[in-house]
């Protein structure tokens, strides 16, 4: 992927099973989640069912678990898992020498999904 | 694509040909063009090691004192002369002139060249905390690093390792062997936890600590510290010291990329090339560990010597397909300890995990399995098979006609036919083969219990005890009954999830009986089934472990739900709600007056008296929690557990004090046991009430334990649930003072604890077990109520520590505070969160 990379801090910020979250000027806040499995991903913060914290969910493999009505959203792509339908933007985020960067051009065109009817 | 241009041969009809990197992938590179086309090439190698060309990964084992210098040379000094290389060792390169296709070294030293390959390596990375300059701070990359780290052993003392990677734990292992008191820091909380999962590091950790190092995980190193420019010992960030003569840092590596970069080569993380390893410039190849290509930098020396093929191909003027990227495995070099990696372990949308665990040899296999194609393998303690799964792994090999064995390993699948099928295998076994290895049961008793009327494999368990201890054998059990019964086997009690084949009360059971005493611990003696448990299990495990070993039991944060991970009870909008504690619903002026500056200084949205007899205060964003907790707590209140599986609240009504029906003191009851209860972790919520009369204004008949005094004491009642269901409460007993009440009630509460299931309230509990066996366990030996409250009271001495203090205090500050913020206008600006 080509473009400019952010770095948001060393990687120890951040415990394996739980997420952290950056907020952005003008933009939807982004959730960084830090697996059990030690991958990292960032997703906007906002549930695509009625815009729950999802950095405040449990996480399990690379799902996680939205803390308001319990739907299961694919760290990786975003997608709610199931029955259930919807799908909250990801951005592309890389580790290099124990440190975060993520894709600036995505950090800033990020939308949150609309809230499901 | 890009092969090389042919260049015009130098004046001595051979290319000059400068190698940059006298290490393994230079050297190996030089070997492969040698063994193409030995007359092509002049080549002069510069090292900046004073030294030959050696095997460095067997660094471990020298430091280890298994072997010397001279058993891991690669190539002497007769290998240059005999293939007319000049080596300029001991000088590094300081600057490449690409305009004039020169080399420059330190000594000054300058070389043309018509082709350049720079195979400069990696750097160890230093964290950038005070006193890493200290002398005795030193990395883990060269001989020269190994000589610094024996001469400090040669004194004794201890040693810390920074770093708890495969290098990290190489070098500690190293040291402990050399006499040195070993530390091992490291941040993540498990080891290696780039290879491995939680499971496989948490059992190298274990044999680690049994080998007498000290493993400390989840440290974040603060500074080295040291005296007279001398390293003397480690601070930790939470303030910890410990004492060190020499500090090895192995954090990690840096490609060393200087050179390429300074001289305009196309750089990112590592030197890019091509598939063919050229670089930016066609004049100029590099390769190994300073290299990224298709987005990945190595570390390993195996995707090295594939590159060092390709890269001599292309360098004959005769390019192959290319390189195409390698997969990697992983092994560690600490003698005694089998441990393999291969792969992505990270899961996913249709991955599959195959999990087999054997307890009593210590051993956990684990592999991923994606669209019938095995992605990744972690095995501990038997890695035999090991590289069958790498093969299988590399060559994407389709595996679903082995799928069912694949986790017996090579012998087992590819016996093929009968032996693939688990039913066929234990088919073919003799009467006499023992099944369950714990409990020393045959095959022949196994099938003789199921005969005799143990159709299930609960009734197998109970009767002739196969398979009632690690589990591990259950697979063989359940071929046994399917052989003997087909679809008439009857299916046990629950098991607690899809993770396990055991019940709750068979999980609780074998933690007391077997000390286990972490979740990893349970998992491995328990054969769990899955990696690491499941979004159900896992609070489940955390609560049996904290109940079974209060004071001991370190609690798992993050097998826990975000209210009780947060202490505070998630909204709607992702803000919070703040209970603080109202000892039995009595509040004072100044209570009253601290929660009210409490909802303006944090713009609390809502403020409501709540069904329990407290304050709730709404809209509280998380980075708020711990300033608004400091604030009640400076005014002497707690938490008020609103959000956990803990004790809620104590309501009262105003008793004998006031109301002209009141019998006995319900509102300093209630105060009492509110006291005594708080802050103990349940199986689910649990709620009391004390009514100071028969007319019962507290609603103690529908509360978890309800108290409803009468002139000549005290009713206890118990099971009582508002809720969906609604139930009504059990008479329980009656007493005649305020200490048996409390008494009772300690002892019914731990009765609870440690016999109900997991997300199971009292009504349910006491409706599956019966209110009998619940008076029976109480009553019948006089000393039960002593007994059980003692536990209770042992127990509360952990857990009235209240929470909010700890966090108020900056515990866990990174579940409250942003990692930073992003202001991409007007200027890009990254603030770190406070750390
Ligand atoms: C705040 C409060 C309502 C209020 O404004 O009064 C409340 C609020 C919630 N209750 Fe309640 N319950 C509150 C008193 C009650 C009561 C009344 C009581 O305790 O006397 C009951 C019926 C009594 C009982 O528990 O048996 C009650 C029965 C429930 C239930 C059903 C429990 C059951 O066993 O069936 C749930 C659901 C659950 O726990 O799974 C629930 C769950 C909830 C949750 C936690 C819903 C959720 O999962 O988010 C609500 C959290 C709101 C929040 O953020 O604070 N709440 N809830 C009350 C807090 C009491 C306190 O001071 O701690
Ligand atoms: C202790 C240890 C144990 C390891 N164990 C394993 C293992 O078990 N399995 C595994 O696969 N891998 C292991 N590795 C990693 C493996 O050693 C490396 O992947 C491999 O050595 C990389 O080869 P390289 O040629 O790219 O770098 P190196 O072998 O480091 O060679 C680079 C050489 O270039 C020299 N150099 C750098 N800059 C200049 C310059 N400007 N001028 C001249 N010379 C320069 C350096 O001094 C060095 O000698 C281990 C590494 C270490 C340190
Ligand atoms: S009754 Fe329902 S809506 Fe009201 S607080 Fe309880 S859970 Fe929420
Ligand atoms: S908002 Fe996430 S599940 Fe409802």
């Amino acid at each position: 992927m080509i473009g400019e990379w952010i770095d948001i801090g060393p990687t120890g910020q951040i415990s394996p099973g739980n997420a952290r979250t950056l907020p952005v000027q003008g933009g939807e806040e982004i959730a960084i989640f830090h697996t059990m499995d030690h991958q990292f991903y960032a997703l906007v913060n906002k549930c695509p069912h009625k815009h729950g914290p999802l950095s405040q969910g449990i996480v399990h493999g690379t799902e996680v678990t939205c803390p308001l009505h319990s739907w299961k959203i694919s760290l990786k792509t975003g997608e709610a898992q199931g029955d259930d339908k919807g799908c909250v933007p990801t951005i592309p985020i890389r580790v290099d020498a124990g440190r975060l960067y993520l894709l600036r051009s995505a950090l800033m065109a990020a939308r949150a999904p609309q809230v499901a009817a | 694509m890009n092969a090389p241009p042919n260049l015009p041969p130098a004046p001595m009809g051979r290319e000059r040909l400068v190698v940059i990197g006298n290490g393994m992938a230079g050297c190996r590179a030089v070997e492969e063009i040698l063994a193409r086309d030995p007359a092509r090439y002049a080549i002069t190698i510069f090292g900046a090691e004073p030294r030959v060309n050696y095997n460095r990964i067997m660094l471990s084992p020298v430091l280890a004192g298994e072997k010397t210098f001279d058993d891991i040379v690669i190539n002497t000094a007769q290998w240059y002369a005999d293939n007319a290389i000049t080596l300029i060792s001991g000088d590094p390169v300081v600057s490449i002139d690409r305009a004039a296709q020169t080399v420059i070294s330190k000594a000054g030293h300058v070389e043309p060249y018509d082709r350049l390959l720079i195979a400069t390596g990696s750097d160890p990375f230093i964290i950038p905390v005070p006193g890493k300059d200290l002398a005795g701070v030193v990395t883990f990359r060269d001989l020269d690093d190994v000589d610094k780290m024996l001469a400090a052993a040669e004194t004794g003392g201890s040693a810390v390792v920074i770093g708890g990677g495969l290098l990290g734990l190489e070098a500690a292992h190293g040291l402990c062997l050399r006499g040195m008191a070993t530390t091992v820091i490291h941040l993540m909380p498990t080891l290696m936890e780039r290879q491995l999962d939680e499971a496989a590091g948490w059992l190298l950790k274990t044999e680690l600590e049994r080998r007498g190092q000290t493993i400390l995980t989840g440290a974040d190193t603060a500074e080295i510290l040291g005296a007279d420019g001398k390293v003397t010992g480690v601070r930790l960030k939470d303030g910890r010291e410990i004492a060190a003569d020499i500090v090895v840092m192995a954090v990690g590596i840096r490609p060393a990329t200087a050179l390429a970069r300074e001289a305009g080569l196309e750089v990112e993380r590592g030197i890019l090339v091509d598939d063919h390893m050229l670089t930016s410039d066609p004049a100029i190849m590099a390769v190994g560990e300073c290299v990224q290509h298709r987005g990945i930098c190595y570390g390993l020396v195996a995707p090295l010597w594939d590159m060092c093929r390709v890269l001599a191909d292309a360098a004959v003027g005769a390019p192959g397909a290319g390189y195409a990227g390698s997969v990697t495995s992983t092994k560690l070099k600490v003698s005694g300890i089998d441990l393999f990696s291969a792969g992505d372990f990270s899961g996913g949308e249709g991955c599959e995990d195959i999990v087999m665990r054997d307890a009593a040899r210590g051993a956990y296999k684990r592999v991923i399995v994606k669209d019938n194609k095995l992605v990744g393998a972690v095995l501990y303690g038997d890695t035999a098979d090991g590289s069958w799964y790498f093969d299988l792994l590399k060559r994407e090999e389709d595996i679903s006609a082995i799928r069912e064995a694949l986790i017996f390993g090579q012998a087992f699948a590819s016996g093929g036919g009968a032996l693939a099928d688990p039913n066929a295998a234990v088919a073919a076994l003799s009467d006499d083969a023992e099944i369950c290895g714990c409990n020393g049961v045959t095959k022949g008793t196994v099938l003789a219990t199921i005969n005799a009327g143990a159709c299930s494999l609960d009734a197998v368990r109970s009767q002739c005890k196969a398979s009632a201890s690690c589990g591990s054998c259950t697979g063989l059990v359940e071929s046994l009954l399917s052989l003997a019964l087909g679809d008439e086997v009857k299916s046990g009690p629950k098991t607690m999830c899809k993770c396990t084949t055991f019940s709750h009360d068979d999980v609780r059971r074998q933690i007391v009986e077997k000390e286990l005493k972490a979740i990893p611990a349970v998992m491995q003696a328990l054969t769990w089934k899955t990696p690491d448990g499941c979004a159900s299990c896992r609070p489940a495990l955390n609560y049996y472990l904290l109940c079974a070993w209060p004071g001991e039991y370190v609690d798992d944060q993050k097998s826990r739900f975000v209210n009780e991970r947060l202490h505070a009870n998630i909204q709607k909008d992702g803000t919070y709600s703040v209970v603080p504690r109202m000892w039995g619903g009595v509040t004072t002026p100044d209570e009253l007056r601290a929660i009210a500056d409490a909802a303006d200084k944090y713009q609390a949205r809502l403020v409501k008296v709540t069904g329990g007899q407290r304050i709730d205060l709404f809209g509280i964003k998380k980075e708020d929690l711990p300033g608004i907790w400091a604030d009640l707590n400076a005014a002497g209140m707690v938490s008020g557990h609103a959000y956990g599986k803990s004790l809620r609240t104590v309501k009262t009504c105003v008793g004998s004090e006031w109301c002209r029906f009141g019998t006995q003191d319900s509102t300093g009851l209630g105060i009492k046991t509110e006291r005594m209860t708080w802050g103990s972790w349940m199986p689910h919520k649990f709620k009391i009430a004390v009514s100071g009369c028969p007319r019962n204004c507290a609603e103690a008949t529908i509360k978890d334990f309800g108290v409803i005094c009468v002139d000549s004491g005290y009713e206890l009642h118990v099971g009582g649930n508002g809720g969906i269901h609604l139930r009504g409460t059990d008479l329980l007993s009656k007493v005649t003072t305020e200490q048996e009440a409390l008494d009772v009630c300690a002892a019914f509460i731990q009765l609870y604890r440690e016999q109900a299931w997991y997300l199971e309230r009292t009504a349910p509990w006491i409706e599956r077990v019966g209110l009998d066996s619940v008076k029976a366990q109480l009553f019948d030996d006089p000393d039960a109520v002593a007994r059980l409250a003692a536990r209770f009271h042992y127990s509360q001495q952990f857990m009235q520590d209240d929470p909010w203090a700890r966090r108020a205090a900056g515990e866990d500050a990174e579940l409250h505070q942003h990692l930073a913020e992003f202001r991409p206008f007007p200027t890009l600006n990254i603030t770190e969160a406070a750390q």
